[in-house]
């Protein structure tokens, strides 16, 4: 158990360093001298800035030398200054990683919340009516992308209905609007996120929970004559439930960069419209420091599924 | 989509190959028979398989019908893509359906369905081109990881596993957004290169099981060279299931592509493309819904079909490496 530990460890550090290199790699290979790359396309270029900005990225040490010194001050939370909005990246990051967090928790939530009845009914009725349908709209869930979900969400109920009133773009924050303010404007983006892990949670809920019925237990707890909501709520999802766990760690990363999107549509001011606003200035600095955020980010929920599975799984402990 | 009503085509193309022979079954004296063939597995296509293959064969042959007609100086009725519209003058820019727009007009004024054949070929060439990428480029590295083993195997993987440690689509963006012009070269050469990752995985895994085979051990034993006995004895085997693995990915390529256009950072704008389309009639979704109607639909739609017809082939691709 503590030697797997130990190696998981390490592997998380092996990749966070590939990972952070590979980041440092998209600017450090920029075709053309890196100065052109710092500053915004219209800033002045004469010598004095040019060599400022020469001194202060390292410009003129080797590759390797330049990847330790951004390494070292991003581990202490400095991963440098943007030149185009003078601001500094921790410190929008800061700024708007409250947003994407909550859109991503409440879209994994209801993904959940839908998806467990969902399976449940799709593997009870196995076959049936309730089991195609239900397996059909998982096919076009997982087909139709989260950007069109979003738009078509905001056309029918704010332009075509206005059903409760909801907003079509905008954030209020809850600090300051208090919690009923800030779902209304967290529901329908969060929502709209929630449409492709719901689809996946469901059919592989289902899937496990097909397998689960077989077995003697669901058997003999049925001959017992306990009632069907018992049996599947208690007795049969727990043990179906297992890759579910792991599924949901791995979609809450992919979420994570899914916000980039539906921050975008409905205007939400998250850590994903900041990476596009920096994309679109073309702000280098910006761009590299949320992406190796958002990446740690990924690497570090993803090992955690890997100990959360292993606490919850004797079978992989003993191996 | 096209002017015939689709039903009709679908009983026509359904009639023509799979319905004979279940007929001639039907009538022959063990039914039983036929009626256990079917139930196994990726045996016979399903009808939502025929329907997708049909659906994505209107997208491709529209595509490069309405491309090259257009290179070739505008045969078709099909209004010019590059047309760019009237900004100012008229009062109602987007038209509802009517015989001179079919599916009405978009929020300059252009034929929606001009630009939703045309858009097509964006999402083609960058699929096709992304996905091939991954067959061979993936392919040949993951048959040669599993095959020499050691070392190497351990250094091309763990490269793999890193490019696979970042979210998708956060590393397509931070890459794209160094390229200044995106042409549809480099969108279908970055989105091809973050392909190979999962190819190599599944070709290795597979050459890895392939690797103990007898007809293996059978080249390994007459002599045969180490890189014949790679591209002639286990990738021809590792082929087919990365090409049932090619059409799932294909749809999440045009996923992608589509998101990226929707964002901006695909093709330079007046290509059309589904995407870019979404992303346009966007701005006037107060007055119309339809001019994102109908690239939503053309794109869900083919990703769908992409999805169906994939599912269909890995199911038949492991029944084929389980008989094998």
């Amino acid at each position: 158990m503590g030697k797997m530990i130990g190696q998981r460890v390490v592997r998380l550090i092996a990749t966070l360093l590939a990972v952070t290199f590979l980041t440092f790699l998209l600017t450090a290979l920029l075709p053309g001298d890196p100065v052109n790359a710092i500053l915004p396309p219209d800033a002045p270029r004469d010598q004095a800035t040019v060599d400022r900005i020469r001194a202060e990225f390292n410009l003129d040490d080797p590759l390797l030398v330049r990847y330790g010194s951004w390494l070292a001050n991003a581990v202490t939370g400095d991963l440098g200054k943007s030149y185009i909005t003078d601001q500094q990246v921790t410190e929008a990051i800061k700024q708007r990683i409250p947003i994407t967090f909550e859109l991503t928790a409440l879209a994994a939530f209801f993904a959940l919340l839908l998806a467990v009845p969902v399976g449940i009914l799709g593997a009870y009725r196995e076959g049936r009516f309730a089991d195609k349908s239900s397996s059909a709209m998982v096919q076009v869930g997982l087909s139709v992308p989260p950007f069109i979900v979003g738009i078509f969400l905001i056309w029918l109920f704010t332009v075509k209905t206005s059903f409760l009133g909801l907003p079509s773009t905008g954030w209020n924050r809850i600090t300051t609007d208090g919690l009923w303010e800030n779902l209304r404007t967290a529901v329908l983006p969060a929502f709209a996120l929630s449409l492709a892990p719901l689809a996946y949670f469901s059919r592989l809920l289902r899937s496990d929970m097909v397998g689960t019925l077989k077995e003697d237990f669901v058997l003999s707890a049925r001959a017992k004559g306990l009632k069907n909501r018992y049996i599947l709520g208690r007795h049969a999802l727990r043990p179906s439930s297992l890759s579910l766990v792991t599924i949901v760690g791995i979609q809450l990363g992919i979420l994570l960069s899914g916000t980039v999107v539906i921050e975008q549509i409905f205007a939400l001011p998250g850590l994903g419209s900041r990476l596009l606003n920096a994309i679109y200035q073309r702000d280098i600095v910006m761009i590299q420091g949320i992406t190796v955020f958002i990446a740690t980010m990924y690497v570090l929920i993803n090992t955690a599924v890997d100990f959360i599975y292993l606490a919850i799984d004797p079978r992989i402990r003993k191996r | 989509m096209s002017t015939t009503d689709p039903s009709v085509q679908e009983l026509e193309l359904t009639d023509e190959t799979p319905a004979a022979p279940r007929k001639m079954s039907r009538q022959s004296p063990k039914p039983r028979r036929t009626a256990k063939a079917a139930k196994r597995p990726g045996k016979k296509m399903p009808i939502t398989a025929k329907l997708a293959l049909f659906w994505l064969s209107l997208v491709v042959f529209g595509a490069i019908y309405a491309k090259f007609d257009n290179l070739l100086g505008q045969r078709l009725p099909l209004q010019d893509p590059r047309y760019q519209g009237n900004l100012f003058g008229t009062a109602s820019r987007t038209e509802t359906p009517s015989t001179a727009h079919f599916l009405g007009t978009d929020v300059l004024s252009r034929d929606s369905f001009a630009r939703l054949v045309h858009g097509g070929w964006v999402s083609l060439i960058v699929a096709m081109s992304a996905v091939t990428f991954g067959v061979v480029f993936g392919g040949l590295i993951g048959t040669f990881a599993g095959y020499v083993k050691g070392r190497t195997e351990r250094v091309i993987m763990a490269l793999i596993d890193v490019i696979l440690a970042f979210p998708a689509l956060v590393l397509l963006l931070a890459m794209v957004s160094i390229f200044q012009v995106r042409s549809l070269t480099v969108i279908s050469l970055v989105i091809g290169l973050l392909a190979i990752p999962a190819y190599t995985r599944i070709a290795r895994a597979n050459t890895l099981a392939l690797a103990n085979r007898e007809f293996v051990h059978a080249a390994q034993a007459i002599g045969t060279k180490r890189f014949t006995i790679m591209f002639r004895e286990i990738f021809p085997n590792v082929l087919p299931t990365l090409l049932a693995y090619a059409l799932v990915n294909a749809a999440a390529i045009i996923v992608i592509e589509g998101t990226l256009s929707f964002l901006g950072l695909s093709v330079q704008l007046p290509e059309p493309t589904w995407g870019n389309m979404i992303n346009e009639g966007r701005s006037e979704i107060r007055q119309t819904i339809l001019p994102v109607l109908w690239p939503s639909l053309a794109l869900t739609l083919t990703v769908l079909s992409l999805n169906q017809v994939g599912d269909w082939l890995q199911g038949r691709a492991e029944v084929r490496s389980a008989a094998l």
